[in-house]
């Protein structure tokens, strides 16, 4: 075991206090110490998008920071995002009703990229989704689905907030 | 867990580091970690000390002066996709910044990060390139400025001494109402590009091009500034024909070829990046000015 340090960290709302190898990226540091294994790995690189988690609202790639670098940060990650246990996000129940998943890997990251995406731009056009989704890769669905749920979810939430 | 072993410092202030960086065995700087920590990742870097930057004080901000912009070296990439004052005083950054990485990674990634890894195909060191901008670097003897032309000194190494750190770039703004383009030929966007061309215009009341600058990326080791070209360029209308037969000159950088793409093949898309940028420019410079 390498140099450990104590981070504090708040994941979904929950506080959490543990100690870690420095070495550590955040995306295994979220799966394999604090198991929530909603969020996934594909290349560690950068290139899939498929460990993308919410930090501070902004969307960011786990695989690409440090956990000992989350000290003090608030992070959401898939298992956050719905309102209830029995409740979906918008965004999810729009995914489910257009086709927007087949075999979920790229899905976490696809819906906390486009969190961030939708709150800064609720009323997208196509392209721009196309564009806020170029750094995360489906295999299955042709991202036509997704594409589609996206914009469902835009309105889904426009209609939320009555506008 | 995929990186090496290696100690971890998180300084507060620029001194801290540069002391960090005389005294530790291996290190290495930590910026936005958005190639760093891919390097990490398939062990291609083994550091035995990270030094990370993103907890020091008073290196991210981006500030007017007389003449331009000073931007610090850890300023995210999307502080500066999203400030009005980049989009007033250098439009040809906004322009190039839709085009770097994404959004995951431009909320994380810095332009001193970016400037000091230093891809040959990467979008910020072109624009530095274009504005002829100054790069801020501090020491133990304090701090230095160089120009950009001399930043680059090979394949992906800059000139920052192994004891210095990038905090800052100056850049000259040119005259408002400008003309300014930032082209690439990427697989898919967000991708590194194959080759890019940026373009600075000045053009008079008559149309006619006062002043020029044209830099190609992804070509050769380090972003090229096409001198030839920019001369020739004075008093030429935006005549399309004649911006083609200027940007042949393209062919002749001494190009990079990878199994992405062949020299030849990074020549000719030289060509046809640098027409475009030249005439997407054109049509945004202001004749008024």
């Amino acid at each position: 075991m390498g140099e450990t340090r104590k981070i504090s960290l708040t994941v979904n709302g929950k506080s959490y206090e543990e100690e870690v190898e420095v070495r550590f990226h955040l995306a295994d540091f979220l799966r394999q110490k604090l198991g929530l294994t909603g969020t996934h790995l594909g290349c560690e690189h950068g290139v899939c998008g498929a460990c993308t988690i919410l930090m501070n609202g902004k969307s960011v790639r786990s695989c690409l920071m440090l956990a000992v670098q989350a000290d003090g940060q608030e992070l959401t990650t898939i298992e956050g995002i719905a309102p209830s246990e029995d409740e979906m996000h918008p965004l999810q129940e729009a995914f489910r009703d257009n086709h927007g998943l087949q075999c979920g890997f790229c899905t976490p990251g696809m819906l906390t990229t486009l969190l961030e995406f939708l709150e800064d731009n609720p009323d997208p056009s196509e392209e721009e989704v196309r564009i806020a989704i170029s750094g995360n890769l489906c295999r299955c669905t042709g991202y036509q689905g997704i594409v589609a749920a996206a914009l469902d979810a835009a309105q889904r939430l426009r209609d939320a907030k009555g506008v | 867990m995929k990186p090496p072993p290696f100690s971890y410092h998180d300084p507060g202030t620029v001194g801290e580091v540069i002391n960090l960086l005389k005294t530790l065995e291996n290190p290495k700087l930590l910026a936005g970690g958005q190639s760093l920590m891919p390097m990490l990742n398939m062990r291609y870097v083994m550091p035995d000390n990270i030094i990370d930057l993103n907890k020091v004080d008073g290196l991210s901000y981006i500030e007017e002066n007389n003449t331009g912009i000073n931007i610090g070296g850890m300023t995210l990439q999307r502080d500066l996709e999203f400030s009005d004052l980049i989009k007033k005083k250098c439009p040809l950054m906004n322009d190039a910044l839709q085009q770097v990485g994404h959004r995951q990674t431009r909320n994380r990634g810095t332009i001193g990060g970016s400037l000091s890894h230093l891809d040959p195909a990467a979008e910020l060191p072109a624009v530095c390139a274009a504005h002829d901008a100054v790069i801020v670097l501090q020491g133990p003897k304090g701090e230095r400025e160089i120009p950009f032309s001399d930043f680059p000194i090979a394949y992906m190494t800059p000139a920052t001494e192994i004891d210095e750190l990038l905090t800052g770039v100056k850049i000259t703004s040119w005259k408002d109402g400008h003309g300014y383009a930032f082209i690439e030929f990427a697989r898919r966007h967000g991708d590194f590009a194959i080759t890019s061309a940026a373009a600075l215009l000045e053009v008079d009341g008559a149309g006619a091009i006062t002043r020029a600058s044209l830099t190609v990326g992804g070509v050769g080791a380090a972003p090229v500034r096409m001198n030839e070209i920019e001369e020739s360029l004075i008093g030429q209308s935006g005549d399309e024909d004649k911006f083609r037969e200027l940007c042949e000159a393209c062919r002749e950088i001494d190009a990079l070829g990878d199994v992405y793409a062949s020299s030849e093949y990074r020549q000719h898309l030289a060509t046809v990046m640098s027409r475009r940028a030249l005439v997407k420019a054109y049509a945004r410079a202001n004749r008024k000015g």
